[in-house]
């Protein structure tokens, strides 16, 4: 494992220590007062599920073309953890839709866009566990197919109820929220970094142990 | 634009799955006018090593050269000179005889295909059933068309996996006599199988694959049976 | 090129005549996608009124099911006989047999939308032939961004282990874009006044989703088939 591993895991576990107070330091908005603070973590996550999403299908692509393992290794490490942080993405936006809107689920365009990238990956995830053997081509299909699936996801989740994109909540970020906001994003960003590190180590090492598997027959 | 090639090379090709290695560094080669003999128990590597060959399936390492060629670098044009009669036949249960063997000459881009059509019906002896559909052949029926359509396009090199299963004595004897013939014209041939009886003799050489290793390439005149009874018992030791 | 489109053709001509002579594939699923419309008619229908925009998402919904079914039996033919390998090995540009298959599925589910749409119309007092020209065009190009995907999918999962649910696994997130516009669009057309302008937006949405998927799929067809 790299030097720097264990200094930055030290520093993410200070951010996310941090975070916390920044956030409660940070102005109210307006409108929605206390929930409101929820999307400091809500859209960080959301912005690490679709860079997984591209981490995920680029791999996939490299993987496809150029025949490289090490892609392979990459792509399902990103594959996971697009789920994770969808999954916190998932939790976190209907808690405030509720408080919010009154209803869990409203269908607006960026949680159901983001649901059903999530849903893609799942099914990358499955595709995967029970294709049998060479599963790991057909994933990198399911994970390409869905990295360009994104925009017209995105389109068509904004436009389907009216022509008009109906009005999202789109924050304005008062100066004071900023800080805490961009705080937020750098640890989760070094999170997601550790994290995928991490996992393709995992997938490193069952790699080598099946090269020594193989070794043994020579 | 045409490809040709006068021999193939197996260069230290190896395969696996997961952990399994189905393919432990073969290194063979194969002359224009040769019919080598890949023998084995089952699960040998023997499919696999024709797969490869046929470019179905990638080798994780080494390579394959047609001449002094890889795959890669012939393109699709690599294609239109080899031949596979692999143990599912390849053939469409539904259509007739005659309507396989003309869909396989137009998609390999067989010229003038009534002609190239009808020659391999004769040859395989199927003249009077032509127009039935497959799905009432019988096996070696089956088997006879099914070499004739690997044959169509005049494939250089030609691969055949367990082609003796199923067949009566008649046509196994034919089908020795076939590729005698094939020799003669200076194609490569390739034969997978474990039926020692019906290949007496008919080999140049014989590989004797066992595990996915390579135990020994063999052109002695001494009985079939014997050399390879002897590969696999020197293995075992 | 010429090689190609000839390639192309002759698999899509082999694939026609089989299925002209067993018609297995054609009848089944025409009668299974009349079924789903029937199962979802007495979901969504109350009191003999069916629910709004409901005949625009029971036909897509139906060309969905009903087009993954051709798929799947399309393929387990090809897969008995283990012809697909056959065709691998034909010395063209091996996407020539992705296309020529593409094409085939096209035609046979552009037969099941002969059926399905008169018979959603009727069931549903749907106004079908208000804007016939928009609506074929709907119909056209959000058949061909399932069926791309679809024919790939099929394709690649012919030596996979549980294929059989496996395709509607994949196919369905990748395509829901496609449903969605299909959907709209109808619904938009068969309003008392048709709106033709969300019709185009749609109808625009799912020609740039063919164009990405179609090429995507040329693009990977060999890597997959070839393990």
């Amino acid at each position: 494992m790299a030097r720097a591993y264990t200094p930055l895991v030290v520093l993410a576990m200070v951010l996310f220590a941090v975070a916390p107070v920044a956030v409660a330091f940070a102005p109210p908005e307006q409108v929605m007062g206390l929930i409101q603070r929820i999307f400091y973590y809500h859209v960080p996550s959301a912005m690490m599920l679709f860079l997984s999403a591209f981490v995920c299908g680029i791999a996939s692509a490299v993987f496809l073309f150029k025949r490289s393992a090490r892609a392979d290794r990459i792509a399902v490490s990103a594959g996971e953890l697009a789920i994770v942080f969808g999954l916190i993405v998932m939790v976190t936006g209907p808690l405030w839709g509720r408080k919010f809107w009154g209803v869990w689920w409203q269908w607006d365009a960026k949680l159901t866009s983001a649901f059903l990238l999530w849903m893609i990956f799942v099914a990358y995830l499955l595709v995967r566990r029970y294709g049998g053997p060479g599963a790991e081509k057909l994933g990198a299909a399911m994970a390409l197919f869905g990295m360009a699936n994104v925009p017209f996801v995105y389109v068509a989740a904004n436009y389907w109820r009216t022509l008009h994109p109906t009005t999202n909540v789109v924050m304005t970020l008062a100066p004071g929220m900023r800080g805490p906001f961009w705080l937020c994003v750098a640890a989760f960003l070094l999170l997601y970094g550790l994290l995928l590190t991490l996992r393709k180590r995992l997938e490193d090492q069952r790699a080598a142990v099946e090269q020594l598997y193989l070794a043994m027959d020579e | 634009m045409t490809f040709d090639f006068d021999r193939l090379v197996v260069d230290d090709v190896s395969r696996n799955f997961g952990r399994r290695r189905a393919l432990n560094r073969v290194t063979l080669t194969c002359r224009a006018g040769e019919i080598v003999g890949l023998l084995g128990p089952n699960g040998a590597g023997k499919s696999t090593l024709l797969a490869i060959v046929s470019t179905l399936l990638a080798a994780s390492s080494g390579e394959i050269l047609y001449g002094s060629v890889t795959a890669r670098a012939a393109g699709p044009a690599l294609r239109a000179r080899l031949g596979l009669l692999g143990h599912d036949l390849y053939l469409y249960p539904e259509l007739t005889a005659r309507e396989n063997l003309e869909f396989f000459a137009r998609l390999y881009g067989c010229p003038n295909v009534p002609a190239v059509v009808g020659d391999a019906i004769e040859r395989a002896g199927l003249s009077e059933r032509a127009d039935d559909l497959v799905s009432g052949f019988s096996r070696g029926m089956r088997q006879r068309l099914a070499l004739e359509r690997a044959l169509l396009h005049g494939p250089r090199l030609l691969l055949l996996d367990e082609p003796f299963t199923g067949l009566d004595d008649a046509s196994g004897q034919a089908l020795v006599a076939r590729l005698r013939g094939l020799r003669q014209e200076g194609r490569i041939v390739l034969v997978a199988t474990h039926d020692l009886d019906l290949a007496e003799g008919l080999f140049d050489r014989i590989a004797v694959l066992r595990d996915g290793r390579l135990l020994l390439v063999d052109e002695s005149s001494a009985s079939l049976r014997e050399r390879y009874r002897d590969a696999i018992a020197a293995a075992r030791r | 090129m010429k090689q190609f489109a000839r390639v192309a053709w002759i698999v899509m001509r082999k694939d026609l005549t089989v299925e002209v002579r067993s018609r297995e594939i054609l009848y089944t699923t025409v009668f299974f996608a009349a079924s789903s419309v029937l199962v979802f008619a007495f979901a969504l229908v109350r009191e003999g009124r069916p629910m709004e925009d409901a005949a625009a998402g029971i036909l897509w919904i139906a060309i969905a099911f009903a087009g993954t079914l051709a798929l799947g039996r399309t393929f387990e033919r090809e897969r008995q006989t283990e012809t697909l390998r056959a065709l691998m090995l034909a010395p063209s540009d091996r996407p020539a047999i992705y296309v020529g298959k593409l094409l085939g599925i096209l035609i046979l589910l552009g037969v099941v939308e002969l059926v399905l749409v008169p018979l959603v119309g009727l069931l549903f007092n749907a106004p079908f032939g208000a804007r016939p020209l928009w609506l074929v065009l709907l119909l056209a190009t959000g058949t061909l961004g399932f069926a791309s995907v679809g024919t790939l999918f099929a394709a690649m999962l012919v030596r996979a282990r549980s294929r059989d649910v496996l395709l509607p696994v994949l196919l369905y997130p990748i395509t829901i874009p496609v449903i969605i516009a299909g959907v709209r669009g109808t619904a938009a057309l068969l309003q008392a006044t048709p709106d033709e302008p969300m019709a185009r937006f749609w109808v625009a949405l799912l020609v740039f989703f063919d164009v990405v998927f179609v090429t995507l799929a040329l693009w990977t067809f060999e890597p997959l088939m070839t393990e």
